[in-house]
């Protein structure tokens, strides 16, 4: 047995800056559409991005009924697969995920984490969201242009983004889907602006940062991230707007197009991929680190266990932040670039594993011995380990050169990266949505619902993706709407295709019970009371759920102690709220 | 009481660099004495850096890889007058213009916290007013290249990406500048009309007002400043 005296808590700070003035809204208006409560706002952000998420989910129904059964689908040409697969890509990864992620658990929970009343600016906020619904609503409007969305694959390399042979390249399909990145990472940037100074300079009494929950930890490193690597694709979309509208060639080499020489020249394509990648890998841990620390919290409430390795966890998520920035190029082993930078990127890109690794060893650690729930929180936490692991493990394969350069741009790459960053944010982002829709709504989602959700989504998912890496490793290639001629592969892929099309089907359909679940849930679920999961968190803590407009009533919490104190000897309870001052005592509380 | 991980209260901590670690291992805020909307403005220059730099990156990599040689700038930018040939003389004006807006500014910044409402002011209209001459200044640039021939896809001395680079470099740097003299008036007609002094909340935010609002505007002045001035070295002096 361990000795265990309690501490006591201790004397906590006094108020640094007198406590905040808030905008009230007058009117139904201010107070459900401009609105300026993060809360709001957060219910905003994740309606618009499951809503545009649904989208690509409906896309990657069609993409998969055309692999799956060529030659079937009449209106799937090829032009239009080429439609399907970028659009799929650029919602699900920006419109999505980073949307929900930041936009959305961001603006909820930060603020309610840390004890602070909103965000640091609540009407930049709000604009904040607009401008976001605006870039939805331009990037949607590219479906009904003429010529239709662009075809250039979520990469939008150039040359072929804005040549003619690609669909929505002389149209308006690139220029609507440009114009939408920049909307979108203004919209961002004041939101991330947001996040990042609440964190850092609102926090409550005796909230120190190595009290902060691990999701806040993850998605302020993510925001951070995020306001660092957006700039490089904004200018990249600048660039690619002056040369498609104005005929400049900053990425245009000489070119010759159906026998004619265009009036291009002497731009980098290379260039666009260099810009293009400096965002898009830290984008990669833009949406795994906010599933990082969610699930963190999530294993840790559900198995009442102190996290395992608190500061260890900081810290991998900070150095996983700082090196993806300088790994990016190894997504460009097959471009051209020196083959120098090749041995340098894939170095860096190994080294990254080490901290990653540690976060996984501390998941399995902070279970082991656990007082497991399977709640269906949990059971999405532990779905997101396995899967996250085993996309990682490809993920180290693909990171050496000599093993990339056979399978880039095989099905292998597709199944790796929708392993670590398709599947598993989205079961962090369900098991985060099952854990704290209790507070949002006030109401428990269905658990029969639930458990069926779960079992298809995660059993399917693996369906979809784990024969999708033999599919790569015998060489079908990616983005191509059909293989055609069959004699490099085996016949029996037809069959694994169709049974890959078919999980796909019903795991999209039961995506519908949970939105139905969400949608039910709010009238009859079963009433949750404020603390269902007995958490320590702030949130939890709030005088009423909902929790009102301002958060917390008369006074602001006080905080104690850390976010993990979970089965404390001697407690009353098996969890000491963050702002319990136990064993003391409220002392200065009320101060 | 024992155990106390933080310091008492924001004016009893470490000082020098040893009180780095003190203040991020405190509670509430990290940068002490630091107000939220100044520590916006710092993160937001931050992500802006990462712009430009963007932004100067690009130009440079495209000047390599063209394969038709680079124009020579200082005969580009070269102000005919009386027959006499003046390299760079415009953008050197125009440097010294930005530059002397930041002095003007500094010192707004300086009657702003004494509370001096016309001197503030003023001197913010300077600021303005000197900001507005170096559009306007860039205007006349523009017109100029545009009215010899350069365009944005080509130009008569060489490489096209020179055009591209410089309409869209000094493009978007003309237009933060904009956008600066814009709330520059902004803030002028608010200290005027003594918003600061009795703390009149926002319209929009229902914050009230104060004068440090001069100085985050003034951070954001200087920054742009300071960019040009890279600009300055990158684009017209290389
Ligand atoms: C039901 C789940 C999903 C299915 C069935 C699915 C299916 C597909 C298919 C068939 C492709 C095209 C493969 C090719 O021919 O190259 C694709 C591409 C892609 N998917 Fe998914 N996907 C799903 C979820 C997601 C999620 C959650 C993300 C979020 C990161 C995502 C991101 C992408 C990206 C980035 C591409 C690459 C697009 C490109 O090549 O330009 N997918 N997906
Ligand atoms: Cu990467």
């Amino acid at each position: 047995m361990v000795e265990f005296t309690p501490k006591a808590a201790g004397a906590v700070p006094p108020a640094e800056v007198p406590d905040v003035e808030l905008y009230h809204p007058t009117n139904w208006w201010t107070k459900y559409v401009f609105s300026q409560d993060a809360k709001v706002i957060a219910i905003q952000y994740s309606g618009t991005a499951i809503l545009v998420g649904l989208i690509a989910l409906v896309l990657s129904w069609l993409m998969r009924l055309q692999l799956g059964f060529p030659d079937t689908f009449s209106f799937i040409s090829a032009e239009a697969y080429y439609q399907f697969i970028t659009m799929h890509g650029m919602i699900m990864v920006i419109y999505l995920l980073t949307a929900l992620f930041l936009g959305g658990f961001g603006n909820y929970l930060i603020p309610l984490m840390i004890g602070a009343r909103d965000m640091a600016f609540p009407y930049v906020n709000m604009l904040s969201f607009w401008i976001y619904f605006l870039a939805v609503l331009v990037l949607v409007s590219s479906f009904f242009s003429p010529g239709g969305p662009t075809g250039a694959g979520w990469t939008l390399y150039p040359p072929q983004a804005i040549m003619s042979g690609t669909p929505g390249g002389q149209d308006a399909g690139i220029l609507l889907m440009l114009i939408s990145l920049v909307l979108f990472i203004i919209g961002f940037t004041m939101g991330g602006l947001n996040y990042v100074v609440t964190v850092l300079q609102c926090r409550a009494r005796g909230m120190t940062l190595m009290r902060m929950p691990l999701t806040i930890w993850a998605i302020f490193t993510a925001t951070v991230m995020a306001l660092l690597a957006f700039p490089a694709l904004f200018v990249a979309g600048v660039m690619m707007l002056f040369d498609r509208l104005l005929g400049s060639s900053f990425f245009m080499p000489a070119l010759v197009e159906l026998g004619e020489r265009l009036e291009y020249g002497g731009g980098s394509p290379i260039l666009f991929q260099h810009l293009f990648w400096f965002f898009g890998h830290p984008e990669v841990y833009i949406v795994a680190l906010p599933a990082f620390g969610i699930v963190s919290d999530l294993i840790s409430v559900h198995a009442r266990k102190t996290i395992f390795g608190y500061r260890m966890m900081v810290w991998a998520i900070v150095i996983i932040g700082a090196l993806s920035f300088i790994v990016w190029a190894h997504h460009m082993y097959v471009s051209g670039m020196n083959p120098w930078f090749g041995f340098f990127f894939a170095t860096t890109t190994l080294i990254i594993a080490v901290p990653t690794a540690i976060k996984v060893y501390n998941w399995v650690l902070t279970l082991w011995r656990g007082d497991i729930h399977f709640s269906i929180p949990m059971l999405f936490a532990l779905a997101f380990i396995v899967t996250f692991l085993n996309g990682g493990l490809s993920g180290l394969f693909l990171g050496n050169v000599v093993v990339d350069v056979p399978l880039s741009d095989t099905m292998f790459v597709v199944a790796h990266f929708h392993m670590v960053m398709g599947v598993a944010p989205i079961l962090a982002i369900f098991g985060a949505i099952y854990h704290w829709y209790p507070k949002i709504a006030g109401k428990m989602l269905d658990d029969t619902m639930g458990k069926i959700h779960f079992w298809i989504t995660f059993i399917g998912a693996y369906a979809i993706f784990f024969p999708m890496h033999y599919v790569g490793l015998v060489g079908v290639p990616r983005r191509y709407p059909e293989i055609g001629d069959m004699s490099f592969v085996p016949e029996s892929i037809n069959e694994l295709n169709a049974f890959i099309s078919i999980a796909a089907l019903i795991v999209g359909a039961a995506q519908v019970l949970f939105i139905f679940n969400l949608l039910w849930s709010i009238r009859h679920g079963k009433d949750s009371g404020g603390n269902p999961w007995r958490a320590t968190t702030l949130e939890w803590q709030t005088p009423t759920t909902p929790p009102p407009h301002g958060n917390w009533g008369q006074n602001l919490p006080v905080v104690y102690r850390w976010a993990y104190d979970y089965s404390v000897p001697g407690a009353d309870e098996d969890f000491l709220a963050q702002n319990d001052p136990w064993p003391d005592k409220p002392d200065g509380a009320q101060a | 009481m024992t155990d106390m991980p933080h310091t008492d209260s924001a004016t009893d901590r470490p000082t020098g660099l040893g009180g780095i670690p003190a203040d991020w291992s405190s509670d509430q805020t990290a940068f002490k004495n630091v107000s939220w909307g100044k520590a916006m403005m710092w993160i937001f220059l931050l992500s802006d850096t990462f712009v430009f730099g963007s932004f100067l990156i690009g130009y440079m990599t495209v000047r390599m890889s063209t394969v038709v040689p680079w124009p020579n700038p200082s005969e580009v930018f070269a102000l005919h007058i009386g027959g006499t040939e003046f390299p760079l003389l415009l953008i050197a004006i125009m440097t010294f213009v930005l530059i002397s807006s930041s002095g003007t500014m500094a010192m707004a910044v300086n009657f702003a916290y004494r509370r001096n409402r016309k001197a503030t002011a003023m001197l913010m209209l300077a600021t303005a007013a000197l900001g507005a001459a170096f559009v306007g200044m860039q205007v006349f640039e523009w017109s100029k290249l545009i009215s010899e021939g350069a365009r944005p896809w080509a130009n008569p001395w060489g490489a096209s990406q020179f055009g591209s680079a410089f309409f869209m470099i000094t493009g978007f740097h003309g237009t933060h500048v904009t956008i600066g003299v814009i709330f520059l008036v902004i803030v002028v007609r608010k200290v005027l009309r003594g918003d600061y002094d009795n703390e009149t909340p926002g319209f929009f935010t229902s914050r009230k007002g104060r004068y440090e609002c001069v100085e985050i505007m003034g951070l954001y002045w200087h920054f742009v400043d300071l960019v040009w001035v890279f600009i300055f070295a990158f684009f017209y002096l290389w």
